[in-house]
């Protein structure tokens, strides 16, 4: 039945001891790596629940109180579980001046909940943040990490309709959450733009790509939110490479992983402020991006 | 051994002492709160101010957590630490004003009235159980939770912890319900003696009297017959 093992697992949802004991093995020997390790755990069942904490307490060997105090100390954490889509809406001050609470009695009314309430049908959790620290931006919201500035009463709705949708699927080139980037080297700054290769009519990003016994160029779209991507040797399906800058030859390795499937994140910078990470397992569209308002 | 100078008196303390500890050593009395022989120093309290440091540039520091120092100069009760140990009086009274100790430490101090909004409290987060049950007890089935003014004290996720075996320590030295557990006849407020006739350390494992403050406990007294 070799069929039967080549097939992709399909993750379930479920805590068991040996999921939460990977998480913390990556973790292994730092003395101060339990925000990492509940953090991982986050990421990989969507909150912490009582029997995950309690898995955490008994394989780390500290006291649960210990882990419990941290992981409700923390806003990031979450104990309760969580909608598909998270919306946290900035409160800040500046926000607030610019009129944060507009916004946020706007979502509670679209999504029909209150702060820190997630949806009966498990779609949205909406939450309040003291700052994101874009306030020049304000009021300023996340959803599912997408960030959006100088939002309106009558922006809501969409968001909303959007975030269903998923960011990520939107494929029209008016859409505004797809916007082209130039990004560089983190660490000699050397820009990876290669206006001799196009993807999507704007210069590709190129690095070098490294996997097996194979190594090349890997070029793709600079459009962010778009995944075309073109390489020298074709790179097999769930493969894990290594990718490396053409410039300085560093590896392109941060700490991240990714949140869709633990494999590490590449990291690079964006011209203009923010840094971009995606997945380094082909096949995968994970990606974040932490950056200034590009629009 | 490490010179400092306290109140004017010089003295000698070894090493890894407190600040607190010299000046018990000397007989200057500092009054403590969360401070308990036996468990880390937590400096919650504040109530053991004292001054460090030569005029103009002094400072007050918490005596129980501050290690002593060379040539170190110490006051424990200048006009400066009269005043804040009275405020620190003052707002203990206001969060809990029904606690034995808290109502001791005013009365030696003369603070008669506080000038803040009244309230009853029943925790002063001085963390003295939490230590006990880690420190002492080796369980670790309580601790603080939250944070800000939303910080409370109690067991993860508010139900009965597993590692909790009932031995009454968190009770013993909490000054802020100074009251022994009288089980099912609150009113009573004398201990009822563990009415509980399986406790776990019956079932489990074996603590000797040094790990147990639940005396008069039934288990026991069911094992001695």
């Amino acid at each position: 039945m070799v069929e039967l093992a080549l097939q992709p697992l399909k993750e379930s949802d479920e805590v068991t001891p040996e999921r939460i004991r990977k998480i913390i093995d990556r973790h292994e020997g730092a003395l101060g790596g339990l925000i990492a390790i509940l953090e991982g755990v986050q990421a990989q069942f969507g909150y912490l629940s009582e029997k995950a904490l309690g898995i955490v307490a008994q394989e780390t060997g500290r006291s649960l109180v210990d882990i419990y105090g941290v992981a409700n100390f923390y806003q990031s954490f979450s104990l309760k579980p969580r909608g598909k889509h998270l919306v946290s809406v900035c409160v800040g001050t500046a926000c607030h001046v610019r009129g944060a609470p507009a916004i946020v009695s706007e979502f509670e009314q679209r999504l029909g909940i209150e702060v820190d309430e997630t949806t009966e049908d498990k779609e949205f959790t909406l939450k309040t943040v003291n700052c994101l620290g874009a306030c020049a931006l304000g009021p300023v919201a996340v959803i599912d990490g997408h960030y959006f500035s100088k939002l309106k009463k009558s922006d809501i709705e969409k968001l909303r309709h959007d975030a269903q949708e998923g960011f990520d699927r939107a494929g029209d080139e008016e859409d505004r959450r797809i916007f082209p980037v130039d990004v560089g080297c983190p660490f000699c700054n050397h820009s990876f733009m290669d206006s001799g290769f196009y993807i999507n009519g704007r210069p590709s990003i190129r690095v070098t790509v490294s996997f097996g016994d194979k190594h090349g160029w890997f070029r793709m779209s600079s459009l962010y939110g778009r995944y075309d991507i073109f390489s020298e040797y074709e790179i097999p399906v769930d493969t894990v490479s290594h990718f490396f800058c053409p410039h300085c030859h560093a590896e392109l390795i941060g700490s991240w992983e990714c949140p869709m499937c633990s494999a590490p994140m590449v990291p690079m910078i964006v011209r203009g402020g923010g840094t971009i990470r995606i997945c380094s397992r082909s096949g995968c569209t994970g990606s974040d991006g932490h950056m200034l308002d590009l629009r | 051994m490490i010179n400092l100078t306290i109140n004017g008196l010089k003295t000698s303390v070894e090493d890894g002492s407190t600040v607190l500890e010299a000046a018990q050593f000397l007989g200057f009395p500092i009054p403590t709160l969360c401070h308990m022989e036996g468990l880390e120093p937590y400096g919650a309290c504040r109530l053991c101010l004292v001054e460090i440091g030569k005029a103009p540039n002094t400072k007050l520091v918490s005596s129980c957590t501050y290690p002593a120092q060379e040539g170190l100069v110490v006051r424990t009760a200048s006009s400066r630490v009269l005043k804040a140990r009275k405020m620190v009086i003052e707002l203990l009274l206001a969060s809990c004003p029904q606690s034995k100790v808290i109502q001791d430490i005013a009365s030696a101090h003369a603070v008669n009235q506080q000038r803040f909004k009244q309230e009853h409290e029943d925790c002063i987060l001085c963390g003295l159980c939490v230590r006990m049950c880690k420190e002492q007890m080796m369980a670790g089935a309580i601790g603080f939770r939250g944070r800000g003014e939303n910080r409370s004290l109690g067991t993860p996720f508010d139900v009965k912890s597993e590692e909790c075996r009932f031995c009454g320590g968190c009770m013993y030295v909490c000054p802020a319900c100074q009251l022994r557990c009288t089980f099912n006849e609150p009113e009573k407020a004398i201990c009822g003696g563990c009415q509980n006739l399986s406790p776990p350390c019956v079932e489990e494992e074996k603590f000797d009297d040094m790990m147990c403050y639940m005396a008069p406990c039934v288990a026991c007294e069911i094992d001695k017959a």
